[in-house]
């Protein structure tokens, strides 16, 4: 095969048209990156954020305040009366304290107990209180911090912002193209030419899958050897799991062009597919947050099984045939909308 | 071996309740430069692209270079050059990258280099599409629908908004090709531009060719001016045919 065969140029045109597109860069390449780092930075190691604990000020307060001080797991804000739902709506604090009214009488603790840090810091202020109070502990455990590899918010954070990207690429990549092709009447063009239709959609592909590995790998190069996320599982497994997610993605995207023919029409298709999954499919938050007659419908959506998948094989070294599930989800997100994109596909 | 180049009879297509061409007929010749004139709506575009074997036809026969649509496609596609109206080529790739792939469609077919010089554009072979003017743009068409070396040249509106030098650059890539001996279907909304290029003509309205011949002979036969004060012009043809100007834009 030399480089003037068809399906060469094909995916060359596709190379050239990506790389000289600096926007397309930026948010294959440069995104996640910013992505992963903000919200390392918003969100960081759960043991070092102390609860936010509101006081309400009074002549009674100084007593609490006192009590509280010498924890150095919390911190006091001081809020005055009628701000108190506002700061805990907001979240600037965890639990309101209202002192008693007379030295002695027991404190007033306002917080939602369906959030978990609220929960923790009324924990940990009762705790703080009583003892300043006069309990006495029975005993004090030992305690041994460990920091298990992986197990941070941004080491859980970059697998998910790597199958977000695998997906937004995949989708966009192909789907944007295509139909920006179409509204070019660039496909009908190609089509009036001897060009197989076949190797077009093919290129498409290929020329997607050869930017994928530079696309994992700086995100995952990023977080191992900035960040210092292990990487548990082999090299291999890693691209075998994004190659197959890259391949469903790619078949979606040629699925969602395959008749759009406006920027806005192409638009609204992406987002619309990519939205729920953004949210449903543990990106940023574990899909276990959702109730469980959702689990179904989330489980199989192919966000989920990417993210499942490459978390699995990264943090916990997991061998492909431990994740024949996802695996298996994917492929079938491979097959299923490519040929369903194949019926519907319109060259002009 | 058939002498003409095109031969279709009795076409039709119809969009739902519009019939955009309506029991057409036509035969061009080997080595002959045909126009189809006609004002926007008559059924040019989509003649053109039954042609092409973009459309089907709902109903009527279609014969291109001896072969059918439907039966020789490949053999078809590989003897053809196309341009169609208002395709826009890929901005970020190269006047020789654009060319290279194009030509990659083709098992045999001319140059990279000989391509650049056919249209003159040898001085932009690295520049980008993105920045190229629009008659350089349409040379371009012009080079990418050559680069197979076709027999038969298809070109929907190729001079449509160029101005009168491109108009003349692009008239010269396809002077140069039928001395070669190649068989040009044009469509086009300029009569100067027909008398010039076209050695037959079609005026074609409502979606059937209304009158046929060489630009002379329509002139001769329709084009008497009621006011002596010019020779007669295909423009006075078009008026006395259907009494509206080609160009009603």
């Amino acid at each position: 095969m030399t480089t003037d065969h068809p399906l060469i140029q094909l995916t060359l045109a596709r190379l050239r048209e990506f790389i000289r597109e600096p926007e397309a860069l930026f948010w294959t390449f440069i995104f996640p990156i910013v992505i992963s780092v903000t919200l390392a930075a918003a969100f960081p190691g759960e043991s070092s954020r102390p609860v936010r604990v509101g006081l309400v000020d009074s002549a009674a307060a100084e007593a609490v305040r006192s009590a509280l001080a010498g924890d150095d797991g919390i911190t006091i804000v001081e809020i005055a009366p009628d701000e108190e739902l506002g700061a805990l709506r907001e979240g600037d604090v965890h639990i309101v304290v209202v002192a008693g009214e007379a030295p002695g009488d027991p404190p007033t603790y306002r917080f939602d107990p369906a959030r978990d840090e609220s929960r923790l810091a009324r924990l940990a202020v009762d705790a703080a209180l009583k003892r300043a109070a006069g309990r006495a502990d029975p005993w004090q455990a030992r305690e041994e911090p460990l920091v298990v590899p992986g197990s941070r918010y941004i080491d859980w954070l970059i697998p998910g912002i790597l199958g977000m990207n695998i997906m937004s690429t995949g989708m966009w990549g192909v789907g944007f193209s295509i139909a920006q092709a179409r509204l070019r009447k660039l496909l009908k063009l190609l089509a009036a030419s001897p060009m197989r239709k076949s190797q077009y959609l093919l290129a498409q592909m290929m020329a997607r899958l050869m930017f994928l590995l530079p696309e994992a790998a700086v995100p995952l190069g990023f977080g191992a050897l900035v960040l210092g996320m292990p990487i548990a599982g082999s090299l291999g497994s890693i691209a075998a799991v994004c190659l197959i997610g890259a391949l469903a993605f790619t078949a979606l995207g040629l699925l969602t062009a395959s008749r759009a023919s406006t920027i806005e029409a192409i638009s609204g298709i992406l987002n619309l597919a990519m939205l729920p999954m953004w949210v449903l499919s543990g990106v940023f938050f574990s899909t276990a947050n959702f109730p469980e007659v959702a689990q179904p419908f989330i489980q199989a959506l192919p966000l989920t099984a990417l993210n499942d998948a490459l978390r699995a094989v990264i943090l916990e070294g997991a061998k492909l045939s431990d994740i024949k599930g996802e695996l298996g989800i994917l492929g079938v997100w491979a097959v299923v909308p490519f040929g369903v994109a194949l019926q519907l596909f319109r060259w002009r | 071996m058939s002498t003409s180049a095109v031969r279709c009879e009795r076409l039709t297509k119809r969009y739902g309740d519009l019939t955009a061409v309506d029991g057409l007929s036509l035969t061009v010749r080997r080595g002959e430069c045909f126009g189809l004139l006609g004002p926007n709506g008559a059924g040019k575009t989509t003649t053109i692209e039954i042609l092409e074997g973009l459309l089907t036809p709902d109903e009527g026969d279609v014969e291109v270079l001896g072969l059918r649509w439907g039966r020789d496609d490949d053999a078809l596609r590989q003897r053809l050059g196309i341009q169609l109206q208002e395709t826009r080529l890929a901005e970020k790739l190269s006047v020789e990258e654009t060319l290279r792939l194009f030509r990659s469609f083709y098992r045999r077919g001319r140059t990279i280099d000989e391509l650049l010089g056919i249209v003159e554009l040898e001085a932009k072979r690295h520049s980008w599409v993105g920045k190229l003017s629009g008659g350089q743009r349409q040379r371009l068409a012009i080079a990418c629908a050559l680069a197979g070396a076709p027999d038969l040249l298809f070109l929907d509106e190729p001079t449509t908004g160029l101005d009168p030098q491109s108009r003349r650059q692009l008239w010269g890539v396809l002077e140069r090709f039928r001395a070669d001996g190649g068989t040009v279907v044009l469509t086009t909304h300029y009569m100067d531009e027909a008398e010039v290029l076209c050695d037959r003509v079609a005026v074609v309205d409502c979606g059937h060719v209304i009158a046929q011949g060489s630009p002379q002979e329509l002139i001769a036969q329709f084009g008497t001016p009621k006011v002596v004060t010019h020779h007669g012009t295909l423009e006075d043809v078009f008026m006395a045919l259907t009494g509206r100007h080609l160009r009603d834009d």
